[in-house]
Formats: structure tokens, sequence, C-alpha cells
């Protein structure tokens, strides 16, 4: 009998909740008739709100000295070591920014991570090569590995052509690095960015030059010929993550730590969904997601 | 100053474009948010000489100091040169030298550049082999298991595979490779590496925005 009351309390509940929105949803479809504001993307307005506030929470957290767990990341851990490498062999560290253009938030994350890792070959005067597809990455490859070497205060060492501009082409571009990779035998080479179909390409040249790899990429599809080819990969987040967690500032891993808190959001709303889709109350929480 | 007025100008960039999101695109605020993508592909074009600049002098250097291979290097730059010129001029101000149909710029295009590139493309096929050779090794469970599941997936998407697995009319194999590795495990594997990739850079963007990260200026 207090069953059955529960499951009627439930279910009107479920209606009023699916009345109020279909109610509220109609009032916005007539202001956005009017308005300019876009009232169909309110919810990625919320979304937009909960994650910066989140983000910035742990970073006042982290700069207030709250100390803040964060895994290990081999790759990353990995990338000294191998400059060290480098350095003992008497041989060039290879790194590429991705070939997308500089509008492309994973090429901006590696070219963050080009001013870590020019820091470390400055530091071990180690030669260092970067050819990118852009001339906006080239202007931006310049200014971060000029800065990194003045910071180690090693200027002197710094060369103008350690960025490259190589080609616009894809397989142009390709063809050339892959040319480098053979002639010069790179002790290292690092590709973190956005990559396409040449990402096997550039990863099995390395491999067969013998070199030691590491990858970072946020494009699943390019994901698994990294992980076949390179010694090392970072999938998705991580390369994201890579230029914070190397430089080991608190006010940076805040953020990281503030982004894991909305991960934990977005995986306690998909056990939700799914345990509303599966017992048929899914409609009215699947409707909060739509994408306009 | 050096660092205030990029940090500045990052910031009401990213702020202005994220808040046009939010409104109508005939609005001004939308309007400036187009604007501003506008302003990048100019930006972009203008730069297009710092490459030229960049691979000329790097190309010149090596063949006025005769470094090894520097031949090659002069063939780069008759190429750059021969590709950029006819581009920034009028198609049709010259019949050979132009870039319409039977000049000289199309003939290298046509039977050059095109077929240089196709043939780098075609050359992936043979690292796949080598890739797959070294991915799938048994050497490990999960290795095993990764090998046994590759296998069946790529023999399910090749008719002569497809034919073979036919043979076994008591278990629909394809419909269980569809339905639970494609549609089940390996979806959500991707999912989450999306969702996760889509917050990382979510939160480097408002990083950047914020002025919290700014080493891809160089700076921190």
């Amino acid at each position: 009998m207090k069953s059955t009351t529960n499951q009627l309390k439930h279910t009107a509940l479920y209606v009023i909740l699916f009345q109020v929105f279909i109610n509220v949803d109609i009032v916005f479809a007539q202001e956005t008739a009017n308005s300019v504001f876009r009232s169909d993307r309110i919810n990625a307005l919320v979304f937009v709100i909960i994650f910066s506030a989140s983000v910035l929470l742990y970073t006042k957290w982290a700069r207030q000295g709250k100390s803040l767990f964060l895994r290990k990341i081999p790759g990353l851990d990995a990338v000294e070591e191998a400059v060290g490498r480098a350095t003992e062999m008497g041989r060039p560290v290879l790194f590429i920014p991705g070939i997308a253009e500089l509008d492309e938030i994973e090429t901006i994350a590696g070219i963050s991570i080009l001013g870590r890792v020019a820091k470390i070959t400055a530091q071990y005067e180690t030669p260092l090569h970067v050819p990118v597809r852009y001339p906006l990455v080239l202007a931006a490859g310049q200014e971060v590995v000029e800065q990194a070497y003045i910071e180690m205060g090693k200027k002197d060492s710094y060369n103008q052509d350690t960025v490259q501009y190589v080609a616009g082409e894809q397989f142009a571009f390709t063809a050339t690095v892959n040319g480098y990779m053979m002639r010069e035998r790179p002790a290292t080479n690092i590709y973190m960015g956005a990559f396409f179909a040449e990402s096997l390409l550039l990863a099995e040249t390395g491999n067969a030059a013998g070199s030691i790899q590491i990858a970072g990429t946020a494009r699943p599809e390019q994901l698994p010929f990294f992980i076949a080819a390179c010694d090392y990969t970072l999938m998705g987040e991580e390369l994201y993550a890579a230029s914070a967690y190397l430089s080991h500032e608190p006010v940076m891993l805040g953020g990281l730590k503030g982004q894991d808190f909305v991960k934990v959001l977005i995986g306690l709303c998909i056990i939700i969904g799914t345990l509303l889709v599966s017992f048929g109350y899914g409609e009215f929480f699947i409707s909060l997601f739509d994408a306009v | 100053m050096r660092t205030t007025l990029p940090v500045a100008v990052a910031f009401l960039s990213g702020v202005i474009l994220v808040i046009s999101f939010f409104f109508d695109d005939k609005n001004w605020l939308g309007l400036l948010g187009q604007e501003l993508k506008i302003w990048l592909t100019i930006v972009g074009g203008f730069t297009l000489l710092l490459g030229v600049v960049s691979i000329t002098r790097v190309n010149w250097a090596a063949v006025r100091r005769k470094k090894e291979r520097w031949e090659y290097k002069v063939l780069t730059l008759i190429a750059i040169f021969a590709m950029a010129i006819p581009s920034v001029l009028s198609p049709d101000w010259s019949i050979r030298f132009g870039r319409n149909e039977g000049s000289v710029y199309d003939w290298l295009f046509q039977y050059l550049m095109s077929p240089m590139m196709a043939t780098m493309f075609a050359t992936l096929a043979f690292y796949i082999a080598s890739a797959a050779y070294r991915a799938f090794r048994a050497r490990s469970a999960e290795a095993t298991l990764l090998l046994v599941t590759a296998t069946l997936v790529m023999l399910w998407r090749v008719p002569m595979g497809e034919w073979f697995l036919n043979l076994f009319p008591w278990i629909d194999i394809p419909y269980l490779l569809n339905t639970y590795i494609m549609g089940g495990i390996n979806m959500a594997v991707q999912r989450g590496i999306i969702i996760g990739a889509a917050l990382g850079a979510a939160s480097m963007s408002l990083r950047i925005i914020l002025g919290i990260e700014r080493t891809y200026m160089g700076k921190g």
C-alpha cells in the first residue's frame, strides 16, 4: 500500500515537473521570437556558469595553499628524461605542435607545452627543431621558444630558425618532417596538438628512426595510431592538462581540479539519466541537455 | 605592458565570443563576434609573408653555405616561387604564367603536386601494416584480447571476412560485434575521451581568457 502511494507521489511529481518545463519552454519560445537573447541556449549558459565557478573556486583554494592531489601522467614525467637522452646522445629534439592553425585550442595547448620543453632544452643546451605548418603558429612558436631561452639565461644559445615554417600542405609537411627524421635521427620526437591522417606516417617514421616518442592529441580517431607507434601517449584531456602539470604551479593545477569536479557532475548526470531512461522517466531529463 | 596588453586582448576577445554565443547573430554583439572571426582570417593572411620569409631564409642560408644536399634547397626555393608568384597575381594575366587551365601553374599542380600528395597518403597503407603488426603482438593477456577483437572487427569489415563469419550460422557474430564491441565498449570509451577532451579544452580556454594560463605567450 505504502509503495503504491510512493509510486503515485513520484508520478505526480514527474507530471508536475514535466508541465512546468513545458510551460517554461512555451514562455521562452514566445520570448525568443521578440528577444535577441537565445533562451534556447540557456542550458549551455547554466553549464558555463557552473563550470567557470568550479574552476575559479578551485583556483582560489589552490592560491590559498590548499593541497591538491593530481594523478601522475607518465607521458609528461618522461619528457625531461627524453630530453636528457637526446643530450647524452648529442642528437636533437623534434617537437611538432600539430598541423592545425592557431585558432585551434589543441595548437595553443601544443605551443604551451613547447614553452616547457624549450626551457628543458635550453637548460641542457640540446638542439631543438620545431617544424610548423602555419605562419601564425610560426610567430607564436618563435616567441615562446625565445622567451624560454631568455628565462633560462641562455639567450645566446637561441637560434631564430629553431621554429621553422616548412610547408602549408598537409602531406608536403609530412614528407619534409619524415625526411628530417631519417636524415638527422632526432633522439626524441614530441607530437602535441591536432593531428590528422599524417599521425601514423610521422609516428612510424620516428619509430623506424629509433627515437623516443611522446604524443598527445584530443582526436580519438588518431589516438590508436599514436598508441601503436609511440612510447607514451597523452589522451584527450591530458593534452590540455600538460602545460599546467609541467608548470607545477598551484594556480594552474586548481583549474584541473575544477575540471575534474565538473567531470564528476557529468558522470552523475549520465548515471541518473541512464536510470531514469531505463524506468521510462527520461524525457524531461534528456530535454535539459538538448543542444541548439 | 608587453604581457598586460595581450592578456587584455585575449580576455576581451574571449568574453565577447562567449557572450555572443547566447545572443542572436543579428544583434550587435553577435555581429561583433563574427567581425572578430574575420579579423583572425585577415591577420592569418598577412602572416603568410612570415612563412615565406622563414622558409626562404633557412633554405637560402643552406645554399649560400653549400651545406650537405644544398641542391635540393635550390629546388625548394624554385618550387616555392614558381607556385607562389602566380598565386598572388590575377589568374588570367598570362595564358602560360597565370593560373588558368593549360598554364605552367596548372601543369605543376595537376601533374606534380597532386600525385606527390596522393603518393604520400597512399604510403599510409604500409605504415598501418607495420604499426598493426607491433600493436597486435600477443605479448600479454590484454594484447591478446586486442588482437582477437581487432581480427574479428577487421574480418567483419571486409566482404571475404563477412563471408567467413557467416559460415557460423548458429551465432550472429556481425550483430554481436556491432552491438557490443563497436556500439558498446568502443563507443563508451570514445565518448569518455571526447567528454574529457571537451572539458579540458573549455578549462584551458577559461584559463587563457582569465589570464591564468600565459604559457602560449612564452610567460609563466
